[in-house]
Formats: structure tokens, sequence, C-alpha cells
């Protein structure tokens, strides 16, 4: 399968998704820039991580208005797969792809640590893939990860099982102690009603091999590749 | 004419700068304070009569300025 890694002025993030699909996992992988309007022959797109546009405005606000945006929403409109990262799942959110915002840290602090995600759901291109009840390890880096949402769209989100990944401990309680940012319902990552679109703050990417003792992102990659083998690409 | 967008977090938005900013003030000694709420203040200047430019501008606030998921904003005009 063939996957794109968009790249805007700012992001840090794409070499490390071109890497962990490439020579990782063994699939062909461009990067795309901004400018690009055209997306070509892909099964699957990711919005990495960075500060498109050095932040400005709000994370992710200038991103959306970018050719490439335009391609990734009709892509996505026609059931293609995108996975948003960090800053991906910022500008997923911006875009009007996802629901919500990510707003600054509650502790104004930029967290970069590892933490423990409880997968709220294995329905889902994204986490199909990743044994029940398993308890991922996987590191963030951040400033502004805290999701909101609206009292109806989080009653939505739950309703519709779009969650799909929480702050927990090493336990797999999710509790406010486990809470890197403030996030409502201590949410990582969402998908949006379709299921074809997903965004997390935490990098997958960063922790997806086993030469770094730590590959539990793999199965987040791993779950887009099985979902897409069996089935052709969107048209 | 100058335009000027200001925009605030919701009411129902945890606003931590807002509240850092808070604590700061109290502990210079200032008496006096209550909730304070840190947003953003854009000015652009525009062409237009002031009805053109007030619809011209609520446009772009709502589609881009500010996010409607997190923020308020309201509008003032000078000529």
């Amino acid at each position: 399968m063939k996957f794109a890694v968009l790249q805007f002025p700012g992001s840090n993030c794409d070499q490390d998704c071109v890497h962990v699909l490439q020579n990782v996992l063994g699939h062909p992988t461009r990067l795309l820039w901004h400018k690009e309007s055209v997306l070509g022959d892909v099964d699957a797109v990711l919005v990495p991580g960075g500060f498109s546009y050095g932040d400005y405005l709000r994370t992710g606000s200038i991103a959306r208005f970018s050719p490439v945006m335009q391609a990734v929403k009709e892509f996505a409109d026609q059931g293609g797969l995108v996975l948003g990262i960090c800053n991906g799942f910022q500008i997923l959110c911006e875009a009007g792809l996802l629901p919500g915002a990510l707003i600054r840290n509650r502790s104004l602090q930029f967290r970069c640590e590892h933490v423990y995600l409880k997968v709220a759901t294995q329905d889902s291109p994204f986490t199909q893939a990743i044994p029940e009840g398993k308890l991922l390890r996987i590191p963030i880096a951040h400033g502004e990860g805290n999701y909101f949402c609206d009292a109806a769209t989080l009653e939505e989100l739950e309703a519709k099982e779009q969650i799909l990944f929480q702050y927990a401990d090493r336990d797999g309680d999710v509790t406010d102690h486990a809470n890197p940012n403030g996030s409502l319902k201590n949410i990582a990552g969402i998908c949006n009603t379709a299921r074809n679109v997903a965004g997390m703050m935490p990098h997958p990417e960063r922790a997806a091999e086993a030469a770094l003792n730590e590959d539990d992102g793999r199965l987040i990659f791993e779950s887009l590749i099985a979902g897409l083998n069996p089935a052709p690409a969107p048209a | 004419m100058k335009a000027k967008v200001i925009i605030t977090p919701k009411p129902e938005v945890l606003d931590p700068q807002g509240k850092t900013v808070q604590t700061a003030l109290e502990h210079m000694g200032c008496t006096g304070v209550g909730e304070v709420r840190v947003g953003k203040y854009i000015e652009i200047e525009m062409d237009g009569d002031a009805d053109t430019v007030k619809a011209k501008l609520s446009e772009y606030a709502d589609k881009f300025l500010a996010n409607p998921n997190i923020e308020d904003y309201r509008l003032k005009l000078e000529d």
C-alpha cells in the first residue's frame, strides 16, 4: 500500500513518519509539499507533527488553507484514510475534518514524556490490529494538546465510540493524574463519525521499531495496513 | 478604516494562561483582582463602509480569525 506524508513549512516529524512506513514497515511512501494540489495514487495520508506555519494565530489554523489540504479534504470525503499526529491532529480539527479543538495544556508546560494509552475501541482502521486490553506506551511532545469540545460533541463522541485513545496510568486506569494536558475525558485521540479520519497527540512514529526498544506505535500503522490490504483503495 | 478584532476564550473553556496571570498579579500584591482571561487582539486595515466591513470581518472571524469551538470575538471599527 502507498502512503503520503504531508510536509508544511515547520513540519518536523515528517521524516520520522517516512522512515517508519518505508524502512521499518516496507511500504512505498512519499512526501507531499504543502503546495501540491493533487495527492496522486495513495491509500492513506499522514499529517505529521511539528509547528506548521510557526503555529501562528492558532496551532494548525494556517495549514488548513494550503492547496494540499484541499486535496486531503476531498480524499477524506471519499473515504480515504487520514491520520493526523500531534500538529497533524490540530490541523485536522482546524480543517473541520475532526470535531473539537486542541488548546493550551492546563499546566502551561510543554510536555515531553512517555504516556500510557488505553485503546478505547478496536473498531477503527487505526486500532483494529491492537490486541484487546493492550496498553500502548508512546511519547508525547506538545504544548497544546488539551482536547476540548462542547458538551453535545463530547456526548456524540462517546455515543458513537469515536474516542480511540485515552491517557491512562500504567495499570490502564484512566485517571486525572495520568492526564498530561487536561484533555476532556483524558482524550488522546479520536476519529470522525465515518471512522476514516483520526487524530492523536502522542507520536506513534517515535515508538515503532525494536531497535529503539519500544514499538507499541507500530501497532497503529499495522492497523492501517491491515485495513487496506484486503480492500481496494478508495475511488 | 481600521478594524479591530478582539478574541477571547469562551466562558466554558479553561484558560490556564489567564489563571496564571491572575495568580501572578496576586503574587505582585495586587488587590481586587478577579478572574483573568487572556485572548488575542488583531488590527486589520479594511476598505469600504462600516456595514460592509463589519459583514466581511464577521465572515472572516467565523471562518478563520477565531475558532468557534473555543473562542468568542467582537469587532470594533475606527475611521
